[in-house]
C-alpha cells in the first residue's frame, strides 16, 4: 500500500479509538465535573461491561445480533447498578472527600479486577459482531461494524449533550456542578444527583466497552489502557469540560492511531503521557477548558 | 501533637530496634527472610510517610523513586561491575536527582492534580524501563549475580546473600532511617512540614517559603525510597519492572494508612501486618489483590488514622 491509503487506514482506526474513548472519557469527566471525584475504578467499569457482554452474548443462542443487542442493553444496566451500590456504600460515607475517594476507588479497582479474574478467568474471549458487512474502498475493504461504532458513539454523545443542555435533569446536574450548596438550598436532591451521575458515568464506560468488544476481545486487564487514556483526554480537554473532552478524545484517538502505526506503541505512550503530565503542570485548566478549579 | 519527652520516644524506638535485633537469633529461616524483606520495604513506607503523613501530599507515583534506587544500584552492578557501596550510593543519587526534577514540576500543582501528575510521571518511568529493555531486561527483569553482591570492608568480606548478613544490613538501614526520620519530624523543619499540612496559606503568611520546604520534603522522601530500592536490589538480587508499576505506588500508601500516617512506627507496623495477612491468606486463596482492595476501602471508611494513629489517640498521646 502507498502512503496515502496507509494514512487513511490509520486515520479510520484512530477514529474508532476516538469514538470509544470519547464515550469512556465523557463518563469520567461527568463524574469529576459534577462530583469532584476522581474515579480510578472507571477503567474497571469499562472492563466489567466487556466481560458481561461476553457472558450475555454467549448465554443467548441464535443470530449474533440478538445476543449483541441484549448485551448492549443489559450490560450497562448491571454495571450502573454496581456503580450505584459502590456510591451508596462507600463514596457517600466518605462525604466525597477527594483524597479518601481516590484511595477508595483504587480499592474498588483491585476488587473488581480480582473478581473478574476469579470468575471470568485470564483468557481473552471474543464476541461475535452483530453483522459482518465490509465496505469496499478503492484500496482496501473496511469493516462496516467499525464505522457503525463511530456512528453509535456520535449518536450517544449528541444524546448526552442534549440531555445536559435541554432537559430538566441536565439543568439539575449543571446546577449541582456549579454550586452544590446553593443547589441544595433550592431543593435539588444533590445526594441523589451524585448517585445518578456516578451510575451514568459507569454506564457510559460500559456502553463503550460493549461496542468495542467485537473488535478487541474481552480480558480482565483491559480496563487499564482506557483508564489512562481517559485521564489524558479529560486533562487535555480541561477537567469537567464536556466540549473539551470530546475534542481531546478525537485528537488523542487519531494521533494515537497514526503515531502507533508508524512508531513503536511504547514510545507513543511515553510521549503522550509525558506531554499530558506537562499540560497538567503548566496549564492545569487544560488546553480548551476555561473552568476554574 | 502533645509535647513529648524525647527520651521516652527514643527509648521506645531503640527498644523496637533491639527487639528486631534479638528476633534475628530466634526466628525460623522462613520468617527470618520475610522480616528482612519487610524491614527494607518498611524503609520505602517511611519515605512515603514523610511526604504523605507529615506534609499531607498524596503521591501516586512513589514506585518511580523506589525503582530509581533499584535500577540505579542494580544496573551499575550488572553492567558496570561497580562495588556494592558505590552501587548503593549510585541508586540513592538517582533517586534524589529524580525526586528533585519531579518535585520542581509536580509541586506546581496541588490536590487531585498532584496525585494524577505523580501517577503519570511514574507511568512514563515504567514505560521507559520497558522501552530500554536491552539494558533493563524489560518485564523479565535482571538477576544480580551472587558473586557481585559481596561487600569488602577493610580486611573483612561480607556476603550479602548470607541470611544473617542480609538481615543485619536490612536492620542497619531500617534503624538509620527510623532514627533519622524521628529526628527530622521532631526538628523545627518537621514542624514547618506539619504546619504546611494543616494550613499552607497560614504557614506562608507566617513567612515560611512553603515551596522550598515542600521540595526538600519530596527530595528527602524520594531519597529514602531510593535507598530502600537500592538495598532491595543488592540484598535480594532481583531488579524488575514490576517494582515500578502502579501497584508499587499504591502499596506504600496502603502500608502507611494501615500503620498510621504521621506516626514514626506506623510504616513498619503497616508493612509487617499487610505482609503477614497476604502471606497467611495466600494459603487459602490467590486473590491477593482482593484483600488489598478490601483493606483500602475499609481503612478509609472506618479506620482513617490507622493502627498507631488510633493507639496515639486513645492511650499514648506522646507517641511520635
Amino acid at each position: 500500500m502507498h502512503f496515502g491509503p496507509h494514512l487513511l487506514l490509520a486515520a479510520l482506526e484512530g477514529l474508532v479509538t476516538s469514538a470509544v474513548l470519547a464515550l469512556t472519557a465523557l463518563g469520567l469527566s461527568l463524574v469529576f465535573g459534577v462530583m469532584r471525584v476522581v474515579n480510578v475504578a472507571h477503567g474497571e467499569f469499562f472492563m466489567l461491561g466487556a466481560v458481561l457482554a461476553w457472558a450475555i452474548s454467549t448465554a443467548i443462542s441464535g443470530h449474533p445480533a440478538i445476543g449483541f443487542v441484549a448485551a448492549l442493553v443489559i450490560a450497562p444496566l448491571i454495571v450502573g447498578a454496581v456503580a450505584l451500590l459502590a456510591e451508596r456504600l462507600v463514596l457517600r460515607r466518605l462525604n466525597y472527600n477527594p483524597e479518601a475517594t481516590i484511595v477508595a476507588t483504587i480499592g474498588m479497582l483491585y476488587i473488581i479486577q480480582q473478581l473478574a479474574l476469579t470468575f471470568y478467568g485470564p483468557e481473552a474471549r471474543p464476541v461475535e459482531p452483530p453483522f459482518s458487512y465490509r465496505i469496499l474502498l478503492p484500496w482496501f475493504g473496511y469493516s462496516g461494524y467499525k464505522l457503525s461504532v463511530v456512528a453509535a458513539s456520535v449518536l450517544l454523545l449528541v444524546a448526552t449533550w442534549l440531555v445536559l443542555t435541554r432537559t430538566r435533569i441536565g439543568l439539575v446536574m449543571r446546577a449541582t456542578q456549579y454550586d452544590s450548596e446553593t443547589a441544595q438550598a433550592f431543593g435539588i436532591p444533590v445526594d441523589r444527583v451524585y448517585a445518578g451521575v456516578f451510575a451514568l458515568g459507569a454506564m457510559l464506560a460500559a456502553i463503550a466497552a460493549v461496542l468495542i468488544v467485537p473488535i478487541s476481545q474481552a480480558h480482565y486487564l483491559m480496563g487499564q489502557d482506557p483508564l489512562l487514556l481517559s485521564f489524558i483526554v479529560v486533562i487535555i480537554g480541561g477537567l469537567g469540560s464536556l466540549r473539551g473532552t470530546i475534542v481531546a478524545a478525537v485528537l488523542i484517538g487519531l494521533s494515537d492511531g497514526i503515531i502507533s502505526m508508524f512508531f513503536s506503541p511504547t514510545l507513543a505512550k511515553i510521549i503522550a503521557t509525558l506531554v499530558v503530565a506537562m499540560v497538567l503542570v503548566f496549564r492545569p485548566q487544560g488546553l480548551f477548558g476555561t473552568a476554574s478549579r | 501533637m502533645t509535647e513529648a519527652s524525647p527520651a521516652k520516644a527514643y527509648a521506645l524506638h531503640l527498644g523496637v530496634i533491639a527487639l528486631l535485633f534479638a528476633l534475628s537469633f530466634v526466628l525460623p529461616d522462613y520468617h527470618h527472610g520475610l522480616i528482612a524483606r519487610i524491614m527494607v520495604l518498611a524503609v520505602f513506607a517511611m519515605g512515603y510517610n514523610l511526604l504523605f503523613g507529615y506534609v499531607g501530599l498524596l503521591s501516586l507515583g512513589h514506585a518511580m523513586f523506589f525503582a530509581a534506587g533499584l535500577y540505579g544500584a542494580g544496573l551499575s552492578v550488572y553492567h558496570l561491575g561497580w562495588s556494592v557501596p558505590a552501587a548503593f550510593l549510585a541508586g540513592i543519587a538517582c533517586g534524589a536527582l529524580l525526586a528533585l526534577v519531579i518535585g520542581v514540576l509536580a509541586l506546581r500543582t496541588s490536590g487531585v492534580a498532584f496525585m494524577i501528575v505523580t501517577m503519570m510521571f511514574a507511568q512514563v518511568f515504567l514505560l521507559l524501563i520497558l522501552y530500554f529493555a536491552v539494558w533493563t531486561g524489560g518485564d523479565q527483569g535482571l538477576v544480580v549475580q551472587q558473586a557481585a553482591r559481596v561487600l569488602t570492608l577493610g580486611g573483612t568480606t561480607l556476603d550479602l546473600t548470607n541470611p544473617t548478613v542480609r538481615y543485619m544490613s536490612a536492620l542497619a538501614l531500617f534503624s538509620i532511617v527510623l532514627l533519622a526520620t524521628l529526628a527530622v519530624v521532631r526538628s523545627r523543619y518537621g514542624r514547618v512540614l506539619v504546619a504546611v499540612r494543616e494550613n499552607e496559606e497560614r504557614t506562608k503568611m507566617l513567612g515560611y517559603d512553603t515551596f522550598s520546604n515542600k521540595l526538600a520534603a519530596v527530595v528527602v522522601s524520594g531519597t529514602i525510597c531510593a535507598a530502600s530500592g537500592a538495598a532491595y536490589a543488592l540484598l535480594f538480587g532481583y531488579v524488575g519492572s514490576s517494582f515500578a508499576s502502579v501497584q508499587y505506588s499504591i502499596l506504600p500508601l496502603l502500608w502507611v494508612l494501615l500503620g498510621g500516617a504521621a506516626t514514626a512506627l506506623g510504616p513498619l507496623i503497616g508493612t509487617l501486618f499487610m505482609y503477614y495477612v497476604t502471606d497467611i491468606t495466600s494459603g487459602f486463596t490467590s486473590a491477593y489483590l482482593l484483600i488489598v482492595g478490601v483493606a483500602l476501602i475499609l481503612l478509609v471508611l472506618f479506620f482513617p488514622k490507622g493502627i498507631m494513629g488510633s493507639i496515639r489517640q486513645r492511650w499514648l498521646g506522646w507517641l511520635p
